[in-house]
């Protein structure tokens, strides 16, 4: 008779097992912890420091996540992913969010169910080149050894922009971004081509950054963000109004330093809003009133987070740009708080 | 067992499936057998579900679809706007060759190796105790590694070779340069060349197919030239001279042959950022090819030490009393009776290495594993479909090696009658 309770047990099990589990906020908040997938070490984006804490800006942003959601900034489980790992990490529910330098585009966001919650850095792929060589422009890199991280879009660009110029390349493909590095500054690869962002991160963390140029040509358009899985709106929503609460903050002035000042009440009505004195935004994500509040506490609206990971007071140095908030000429353009 | 066999048969209860021995045995067999059929139901069912959940389906048109990616090297056709299906039977082919490679040298180091371990020479036989050990108890992939930090750290870069007084110069008379991307090689070349000609896979080279062809001829016309020796020993007693008769139909035509095509040697040259023409190793080609043979061969050279211990000193001694040499013994009357204990597991260290080619990841090098189940995967989110495929094309390539070595094995055992 053992044997038949086995058997029933074994029944059980299978019917069970396929009842689907509730919303992925739910399970953060029942876990305490935002699991968080970032790369595995890109100066300015998401790396970890000698004693292990992550600093970048994807990091940031996820710690400003989990303030809202879990009222606890350090409430982050950083997973490190490569190129190939990271969309099955995302869709095996290994990680709620990934916050790595993906790049938005029509086959991720529709074909491989994914959703992006906006963009957080505008960028395009370019090519750097030892000054030694004495390339000028990407013209010239014809016959050239190009390093390139396999499973990224860059991949895709750099085989379609050689095949237009009619020029030929050894694509040498390495998985991560320190395999990149090692190969490249050993010359194991004339080019190292990535989107322009990381190429300044990575020239930042040479012992001799100045050596080595970034050539002017820009070859694709990477407008890279977090994202998502598809079909749980509801923290998608939070993701998505996460990001336009921290380029908001910028737009509205509010920073890590005067959020709790601000928040006491202002003349402004955005500000208001944002910060839950009016309308109540965040009962409506199924947040509390204070989410922006504690997400912009955490490590300040985009612009600082911004500067303090990626601006001209860092190694990185990279420029505004493009990323600057729409009333100082760039694309970032926090959504209506309505 | 001690049933009553002898008692008449009851009619068969229920209970009589669990408690009566005659019956036991089977009931437990068929349960098993209904759990797992029901854990690989649960299994499929489950995976649909999630799938479906995820908001995917179950299929295989990516493979038609475009690539979108470069690879190198590629054995066939290939570019860019070629389709992942292309992509991916470029992979294989990649795997198979560092396969077929690796098997060759493993073999060869294997046993030489384990043949010199046996050797009277103290310090031969040390040092091949050295390799061995050495060699088969740290993990391939280390070894993998190794060779490819190595070349790719070592070894000057392009940039060496330049300039009026280069720091590092081209080996053999200019025409091998080791370089930290690979070794650039002379390759034949045809000044008049036959062209291409379209294939199954792809175009061919017409050059190589001739040359195929006229050896192939010249094998059948000496087998030809030595039937008809034999016929004339059998009839007169005595053997007509046939060596340089056939030496001549093996080596005169192709010389002709490769004169009329313009046979020449394509030498790599330093060309804008690289070195051209020639054929390129690349390193993630070599680092994987040597990593794998080094330790697999370890392995080789135990199964042939072990083979060639199984054989009775007797026949040895037998041999050197013929006064026939050590390396002739082992030639002619050790290896031969040997390789019937070590082709079994020759077969397995074949396999092994057909299926540890896919370490090749860690260097980079574009096989099966890299192109279908890595940057096919990645691009078109068909984790399931990849792997399924790759799985299933790592089986027929094991089960094609195991089944031909068997057949060989067969051929080499020993005949009784």
């Amino acid at each position: 008779m053992k044997l038949t309770i086995a058997l029933a047990a074994v029944a059980a099990a299978t019917l069970t097992s396929g009842i689907a589990t509730a919303g992925t906020m739910a399970d953060i908040q029942a876990r305490g912890k935002l699991n968080c997938g970032v790369t595995g070490g890109q100066a300015g984006f998401s790396a970890p420091d000698a004693s292990g804490v992550w600093h970048g800006m994807d990091v940031d942003y996820c710690r400003a996540i989990a303030a809202a959601v879990l009222k606890d900034p350090n409430a982050v489980n950083f997973i490190p992913t490569t190129g190939q790992t990271r969309f099955t990490a995302l869709a095996s529910g290994e990680i709620d969010i990934l916050s790595r330098t993906t790049t938005w585009t029509f086959s991720r966001d529709v074909d491989l169910k994914f959703t992006f919650a906006g963009v957080n850095y505008y960028d395009g792929q370019a090519f750097m080149v030892p000054k030694s060589l004495g390339i000028k422009s990407a013209k010239d890199l014809d016959g050239a050894t190009v390093c390139i991280q396999t499973g990224t879009t860059t991949e895709l660009n750099l085989a379609e922009y050689f095949r237009k110029n009619n020029m030929k390349y050894e694509p040498v493909p390495v998985e991560n971004n320190a395999d990149v590095q090692q190969k490249y500054l050993a010359g194991g690869c004339d080019v190292y081509t990535s989107d322009g962002s990381d190429l300044a991160s990575t020239r930042s963390s040479f012992k001799n950054p100045e050596h080595h140029i970034i050539l002017p040509e820009v070859i694709s358009k990477e407008p890279l963000g977090p994202l998502v899985r598809q079909g749980d709106d509801q923290w998608a929503d939070v993701a998505r109004w996460t990001l336009n609460a921290l380029i908001s903050a910028e737009e509205l002035g509010i920073t890590a330093e005067n959020v709790e000042k601000l928040s006491a009440g202002s003349d402004n009505p955005d500000v208001n809003r944002l910060l839950g004195k009016e309308d109540k935004l965040g009962e409506m994500l199924g947040l509390d009133a204070e989410w922006a509040k504690r997400a912009i506490a955490a490590e300040g609206n985009y612009g600082e987070i911004f500067a303090r990971n990626l601006g001209d007071k860092t190694p990185i140095a990279l420029p505004r740009g493009l990323n600057a908030v729409w009333t100082d000429g760039g694309l970032m353009y926090g959504l209506p708080l309505r | 067992m001690a049933t009553n066999s002898g008692a008449p048969r009851q009619p068969l209860r229920l209970n009589m499936l669990f408690n009566d021995a005659r019956y036991r045995g089977r009931t437990v067999q068929v349960i098993a057998f209904c759990i797992l059929v029901l854990s690989a139901a649960w299994l499929v069912d489950n995976t649909i579900r999630n799938l479906a959940a995820l908001g995917k389906d179950f299929s295989f048109s990516f493979l038609w679809s475009k690539a979108g990616y470069d690879i190198a090297p590629h054995a066939i056709d290939y570019s860019s706007t070629s389709t992942h299906g292309r992509a991916a039977l470029v992979g294989l082919l990649n795997t198979l060759i560092v396969a077929a490679m690796a098997c060759v040298m493993a073999t060869f180091l294997g046993v030489l190796a384990g043949v010199l371990r046996l050797s009277d020479n103290w310090i031969v036989a040390r040092l091949m105790t050295v390799y061995v050990e050495c060699f088969r108890n740290i993990p391939t992939l280390l070894w993998i590694i190794v060779v490819a930090a190595v070349m790719s750290e070592a070894m000057p870069a392009p940039n060496a070779f330049r300039g009026e007084s280069p720091t590092a110069s081209m080996l053999l008379w200019d025409s091998i340069a080791v370089t930290n991307r690979g070794i650039y090689l002379p390759v034949p070349d045809f000044s008049r060349s036959l062209g291409q000609a379209p294939g199954a896979l792809g175009s061919f080279d017409l050059n190589y197919a001739a040359i195929l062809a006229v050896l192939a001829l010249s094998l059948l016309a000496r087998w030809a030239l030595l039937k008809h020796a034999q016929q004339i020993q059998s009839a007169t007693g005595e053997r007509p001279v046939t060596w340089w008769k056939s030496l001549c139909i093996l080596i005169a035509p192709v010389v002709v042959l490769l004169y009329a095509i313009g046979f020449h040697l394509d030498y790599p040259a330093l060309k804008g950022l690289n070195f051209t023409g020639g054929l390129q190793l690349r390193n993630s080609f070599i680092a994987l090819w040597i990593g794998l043979s080094v330790y697999t061969g370890a392995f080789i050279a135990e199964n042939v030490r072990s083979g060639i211990l199984a054989i009775s000193r007797g026949q040895s001694e037998a041999a050197h009393a013929l006064g026939l040499s050590s390396g002739r013994t082992m030639r002619l009357v050790i290896l031969p009776q040997a390789l019937r204990i070590i082709v079994p597991p020759l077969i397995s260290q074949y396999l092994n290495i057909t299926k540890n080619t896919s370490l090749g990841l860690a260097v980079g090098y574009m096989d099966l594993r890299s192109t279908l189940g890595g940057i096919t995967i990645n691009q078109t989110g068909r984790e399931l479909e990849g792997m399924l495929m790759m799985m299933l094309i790592y089986v027929a390539i094991s089960l094609t090696i195991s089944g031909a070595m068997n057949i060989y094995n067969n051929r080499v055992r020993l005949k009784e009658r």
